[in-house]
Formats: C-alpha cells, structure tokens, sequence
C-alpha cells in the first residue's frame, strides 16, 4: 500500500490549496493504484488546512470514476477536524451529484 | 481607497506602454499612499514621491500581479506573514485569495492573470483585498456551460454552489465544482463582512448579515445583497472582500454551515458511505 504524504507534496506548507499539484498527485498516483484496485493512504500529516478546490482535485475524479469502491481503497490518515470536514463537504457533493445522476 | 479601486487602476494599466500612462498630479497624501501599495512599480511609472520604505508587516499587501499557479502559491506563502493578523484570520485570508486567485487562472482567460492587493484599516480592524483581472468576464465563462442571458445573472450563477463554468453536468469536472465563490461568499456572510463582485456591466454585494442565525443561501439573490446593472463596462471580473477582525468566526463553524447548506440542497437524502479516516 502506498502512503502519499501530502505535506512533502505540496511543497512543505501547512495550507493544501494548490490544486495543479493535487491534479498532478491524482493523476500520477491515486488512479494508477485505484486502476489497480490497490489501497493507498492519502496523508495529511501536518496539513493544517485544505480548500475545497485542493480536495475536490484530489478526489473528484476517483469517485467519479469508482464511485465507493474509490472510499474503500482510499484511507485519509492524520487529517485534523478542519481537513476531515473538508473532505466530508467534498464527497457529500460528490455523492449527492451521482445520486442526482442515477435518479 | 479600497483595494479593489487600486487593483482596478492596476489591471487597467499593466499592459499599457508606461509612456501611454499619465497620472494628474496628486496630493502629496495620496501620492504617498499609491506609491507605498506599489501602483507606480507595477505600471512602471516614475515618481518624484519619495517614500522610506518600511516593512510591510501589519499594514497592507502592495499590488502583486499573478500569472501562474506557482506564483500564486508562492504569493500566499509570503502574504501570510505580511498582515500579522492572528492565525486564524491569516488562513481565512490565505483561503479566500487562493480561492479567488485560482478562479481567475484558471476561468478568466486574462494574459495578465491576476491584479491584487489587501490593505490593514486599524479603525475598523478590518482587512480589505481586492482583486482585478482583464479576462473574459463572468458571463462568458458560465455561459460555456449555462445559460446566462445577462451579466447579472452569470454572477448569481457563478456563487451558487455546484455551478462552474466548465461543465453542466452535477458535481463538476475533475477539476471545478463551482464552489470557489460559494465558499468565500459564505465566509463573507457568516462574518458579516463586505463582498462585492463586478463583471461586465453588473455589480452584486452582499449586505451584512444582521440576524444572528447561521444561515447560508446557495441562491445569492436569498441572501440580503444589492445589485446595479447597466454599470460602466468593465471588461473581466473585480472581486472586494472586507474581513473584519474583530468577529471572524471559528472556521469549524463556517464549514459545518456550508456542509449544512449542501445538505438542503440534496434531492435525494440516501445515507452517503463515509471517508475512512485513520
């Protein structure tokens, strides 16, 4: 399983909002293992806080694509409460979309 | 001068040949002022007004011109030192000029990215930053996607949230969910601070919140605002927000309002599966 660490990522800041290199982390990290049906670790450690656009192009795409198997494979590790809600914004509108989608 | 004037000046000006540009002469005030938020440097104008220059720290963010994604992370980097609020003001700064800085790189199609700069009022302990860009405008951009007839009524598509430009399908596209401005115009109202946005030839503000309920509308036209049509043209996007210091609310709070706001606007209530948080 691998562990992307987020904080060495994007640079060293305690603040995720470049979302050019979470597109970068989703395209040539988080697919090919998902693609893969592999687990992988998407670590927030030191992450202060996230903006929506940073989440959303870090997993938009997976969910889209995998829909819950993507929240099976995916383990967020060390998120504070900010990012945890952050990310629950993002897959509830998420989720919400894809249900309006197959009503 | 409110930060979204100056950057307006500045964006008007950055492309021009500076032989091109001519300022009337002004008032040793106000040339001072001008000089230190940096509208000469960046048009590249001369100035007989000296200034000593002393460090930015606490006062204001001199006008930056940002072209590029790196630039604008870069940017915030450095700003956040520079307005020595306390650090959680600083991150909702932070927050709201990526968010703003990244909607213009990304949708505005400007050469000229991004024109903006924040300024400290010790009166008011309020922190005003404005945002200016020459791209296409709002319209244009949502209407790749929407139907927007008019300049106004682009603006109220681009704060509702889950409505972006790039796409009409639900949720977005890998890389927009249309909820940039949604964000920040929640951050606005729930702080009861000034927001303003003016594209083409419409301008929308949100008016102070007085009730005390949390409460956030995804139609901006809900919430208390004023608008203006038939406005002098301004050929791209100007975004002013104040962020008052004195009542900043818990950014806890803030997201637990707009997930709130999601969840009313959900058609369908299904349990939704869980992020596993380790």
């Amino acid at each position: 399983m691998i562990n992307i660490n987020l904080y060495r990522a994007i640079g060293e800041t305690d603040f995720a909002e470049n979302k050019d290199i979470g597109e970068k982390i989703r395209v040539s990290k988080i697919m090919p293992e998902l693609s893969k049906g592999n687990e992988l670790i998407l670590d927030f450690e030191k992450i202060d806080r996230a903006t929506q656009s940073f989440i959303h192009s870090l997993i938009s795409d997976p969910v889209r694509k995998y829909g819950d198997k993507a929240l099976d494979l995916i383990i967020f590790k060390n998120c504070n409460d900010n990012v945890k809600s952050m990310i629950n914004i993002v897959l509830g509108y998420l989720q919400d979309a894809m249900d309006n989608k197959e009503a | 001068m409110h930060p979204i004037v100056l950057s307006m000046i500045a964006a008007l000006g950055i492309d021009l040949d500076p032989k091109n540009i001519h300022i009337e002469k002004l008032e040793a005030r106000s040339s001072h002022y001008l000089v230190r938020m940096g509208l000469f440097r960046i048009l590249q104008l001369e100035t007989e007004t000296s200034i000593q220059e002393h460090a930015p720290e606490g006062r204001f963010i001199p006008l930056k011109q940002v072209k590029t994604s790196d630039e604008l992370a870069e940017f915030i980097s450095e700003m956040i030192p520079l307005l020595h609020s306390d650090s959680e003001q600083s991150k909702t700064i932070g927050y709201i000029i990526s968010e703003l800085g990244r909607n213009v790189l990304e949708h505005s199609l400007s050469e000229s990215g991004a024109i903006l700069c924040a300024q400290y009022y010790k009166k008011s302990n309020t922190i005003r930053i404005g945002m200016a860009d020459t791209g296409i405008g709002i319209k244009r951009a949502i209407n790749v996607s929407h139907a927007a007839p008019t300049d106004l009524e682009a603006i109220r598509l681009a704060l509702w949230p889950g409505i972006t430009g790039t796409t009409n399908k639900p949720g977005g596209t890998a890389k927009n969910a249309g909820a940039g401005l949604f964000f920040i115009k929640a951050i606005a109202n729930l702080n009861k601070d000034f927001f303003v946005l003016y594209s083409g030839s419409s301008f929308y503000k949100l008016l102070v919140n007085k009730g005390k309920k949390l409460k956030l509308n995804a139609d901006p036209f809900d919430d208390r605002h004023s608008t203006l049509d038939n406005l002098p043209y301004w050929q791209g996007t100007l975004v002013g927000v104040d962020l008052s210091l004195n009542q900043t609310r818990e950014y806890e709070v803030l997201l637990a309002a707009i997930r709130d706001t999601y969840y009313r606007l959900r058609k369908t209530k299904t349990a939704h599966k869980k992020a596993r948080f380790i």
